[in-house]
C-alpha cells in the first residue's frame, strides 16, 4: 500500500487524510523533514499559503519537498498548496517551493463575500470514474481561491472556466487544483492522484 | 457555468482554512503586518485589544471602517472583525467593508440582550462564542460557520478558555455514549435544535470548526488548547500586550502547529520575555465578565 503524507502544518489536512483512508491509502501527517522519508505521494492542502509557507521555511521543509518533485513522486497542491508549487505569483510573492511552471494570482477572485461553488468540467476524471460518473462535472469548491494565469509548455491544463482561466494543471507527477475537492464528497480528484502515485512507483528515483 | 457565493459550505469552508492557526488581534496596520510576518492564519482588526476595552470602560463598540480598510489593505491574509452581539447593522456595514469574518463578540458591549443576529442572513460567515455545548449549538442554529469558546477576553488567564473547551468536549463525549432516544431530552436541556444534537452526537464532534479563545498567553497556552480537542487559537492581547510581540506571535503560530511536540514547544518558549499581566479572576468584578454576555 503507497504512503501518502499530508502536509500538517496549517490548513485543511485532516480532511484530506480522511478521503485518502476512506480509499484504502496510507495516509500520515507531516510536519518536520523526517516524516518525509518513505512517501511514494505528498498532498500539500488549503490553508493560509504565507502561513504555512513561513513555518515550511522555518522548520526546513523546503528542499527536501522539492528533491521529492524532482526525483518523480507524485505531489499534488489544493488552493494555498497550489500557491506554494507554482513557479511564479503574481504581485511579489517570491515562490516557496516553485516547482511548477505555472503563473499564479493570489485571491484572484476576491475576498470572502466572492468565494463560490462552481461545476466545472475535468474530463481527465472519465480515467478514474466509475461508468455512472463518466463526464460528470465535479463540483468545484472556491475559497479566497487562486487562479492560474498561465502555464508552461510541459503543462496539461485540467480544468477551465468558459471565460478561460485555468483551475487545474498537472505536470508529470505534480497535479494543482485552485479548489478543494477534500470538502466535497466526491473521491474521483483523491482517486486520479492515487493513480498518478501508482504511476509514479513505476519511474520515480528512490529520495 | 452558475457560481453559487454565500453557501454554507464556503461560509463553513473558510473556517475549515483556518484550522491549526492562530488569528491575532491587531490594532493597527502595522501590528497587522506583524502577525502576518509572524505566521497567523489570519488577523482579528479591532481598534483596542480586550486588555484595553476591560480597562477603558464604557460601551466597546465596532472598530472605525477607516481603520479596518487599512488593515485589509496592509496583509493578503483574511480579516476578521467584531461586532456587537444583535446588532445586525454593525454586521451588515462590516460585510459591506468587505471583511472576510465577522465576529459576533462578547468583548464588545451588547446591542440587544434577547437576540443574536440572524446570521444566515449574511453572505460572510460568522464566528461566535460559547460557554459550552448547548450555547454552541444555538449559534451554529443562527448560523455561524465557526465556534469559539469565550474563556474571558483580556485576562491573560487561560482558566476560563480551558474551563469552556472542557465544558464543550465533555458535553459531546456524552452526547455519543446516549441512546438516540435520549437525544431529544438532551435537546431539551441544553435548549438547542435537536438536529444540531444528532448531528453533533454522530460527528462526535462539533459541526464547524471550533477555535479556543480568551485568555491564552504562551505557547504552552495555545498547545494545551490544541491537545484539548481544539482547532486553533484567537490570541488577543496576549501578543500585543507582551514584551516581544513578534516573537512571541511567531512561537505561538510554531506551538499550535507542533502542538504534540514538547522538546519544540520548549525551543520556542525560550527567552521570549514578558507575558502579559495576568488578571485573576475572581478579583474581577462578577458585572465586568466578559463571558456572561450573551447566552
Amino acid at each position: 500500500m503507497s504512503r501518502i503524507g499530508v502536509l500538517a502544518l496549517q490548513g485543511a489536512f485532516i480532511e484530506h487524510i480522511k478521503v485518502l483512508r476512506s480509499l484504502d491509502a496510507e495516509a500520515v501527517e507531516v510536519r518536520l523533514p523526517r516524516e518525509l522519508e518513505g512517501l511514494e505521494g505528498l498532498i500539500i492542502p488549503g490553508g493560509e499559503s504565507t502561513t504555512a509557507g513561513k513555518l515550511a521555511v522555518t522548520y526546513g521543509l523546503i528542499e527536501p519537498i522539492k528533491k521529492l518533485a524532482d526525483a518523480g513522486k507524485a505531489v499534488w497542491g489544493t488552493c494555498a498548496g497550489l500557491i506554494l508549487l507554482a513557479k511564479h505569483i503574481e504581485e511579489g510573492e517570491q515562490p516557496v517551493i516553485g516547482v511548477m511552471d505555472l503563473a499564479v494570482q493570489r485571491n484572484a477572485f476576491g475576498r470572502q463575500v466572492d468565494s463560490f461553488e462552481a461545476d466545472i468540467p475535468v474530463p481527465a476524471l472519465d480515467a478514474v470514474s466509475a461508468p455512472s460518473e463518466k463526464g460528470c462535472l465535479f463540483h468545484g469548491v472556491f475559497i479566497r481561491a487562486p487562479l492560474i494565469v498561465s502555464v508552461g509548455a510541459g503543462v496539461e491544463v485540467l480544468s477551465r472556466f468558459a471565460d478561460g482561466g485555468i483551475v487545474a494543471a498537472r505536470q508529470g507527477s505534480l497535479l494543482a487544483t485552485a479548489f478543494h475537492p477534500e470538502l466535497t464528497d466526491d473521491a474521483r480528484f483523491h482517486r486520479y492522484f492515487l493513480k498518478m502515485v501508482a504511476e509514479s512507483e513505476g519511474t520515480s528515483e528512490a529520495v | 457555468m452558475e457560481k453559487e457565493t454565500g453557501t454554507e459550505t464556503v461560509k463553513r469552508g473558510l473556517a475549515q482554512m483556518l484550522k491549526g492557526g492562530v488569528i491575532m488581534d491587531v490594532v493597527t496596520p502595522e501590528h497587522a503586518i506583524i502577525a502576518e510576518d509572524a505566521g497567523a492564519c489570519a488577523v482579528m482588526a479591532l481598534e483596542r485589544v480586550p486588555a484595553d476595552i476591560r480597562a477603558h470602560g464604557g460601551v466597546a463598540r465596532m472598530s472605525d471602517p477607516e481603520l479596518i480598510l487599512q488593515i485589509i489593505d496592509a496583509v493578503t491574509i483574511p480579516v476578521m472583525a467584531k461586532c456587537r452581539i444583535g446588532h445586525f447593522v454593525e454586521a451588515q456595514v462590516l460585510e459591506a467593508l468587505g471583511v472576510d469574518f465577522l465576529d459576533e463578540s462578547e468583548v464588545l458591549t451588547p446591542a440587544d440582550e434577547e437576540h443574536h443576529i440572524d446570521k444566515q442572513a449574511f453572505k460572510i460567515p460568522f464566528v461566535c462564542g460559547c460557554r459550552n455545548l448547548g450555547e454552541a449549538l444555538r449559534r451554529i442554529g443562527e448560523g455561524a460557520a465557526m465556534i469559539r469558546t469565550k474563556g474571558e477576553a483580556g485576562t491573560g488567564n487561560v482558566v476560563e478558555a480551558v474551563r469552556h473547551a472542557r465544558a464543550v468536549m465533555g458535553e459531546i463525549r456524552r452526547l455519543q455514549h446516549m441512546a438516540p432516544e435520549e437525544w431529544m431530552a438532551a435537546a431539551k436541556e441544553m435548549g438547542t435544535p435537536y438536529e444540531l444534537v444528532v448531528e453533533t452526537a454522530q460527528l462526535g464532534r462539533l459541526p464547524v470548526v471550533n477555535f479556543a479563545a480568551g485568555g491564552i498567553a504562551t505557547p504552552a497556552d495555545a498547545a494545551m488548547m490544541m491537545q484539548l480537542g481544539l482547532d486553533g487559537v484567537f490570541v488577543g492581547s496576549g501578543i500585543f500586550k507582551s514584551s516581544d510581540p513578534p516573537r512571541r506571535a511567531k512561537a505561538i503560530v510554531e506551538a499550535v502547529t507542533h502542538y504534540n511536540d514538547p522538546g519544540i514547544i520548549a525551543e520556542i518558549s525560550k527567552g521570549l520575555g514578558e507575558a502579559m499581566p495576568g488578571l485573576e479572576i475572581s478579583e474581577i468584578p462578577e458585572a465586568e465578565l466578559l463571558a456572561q454576555r450573551g447566552w
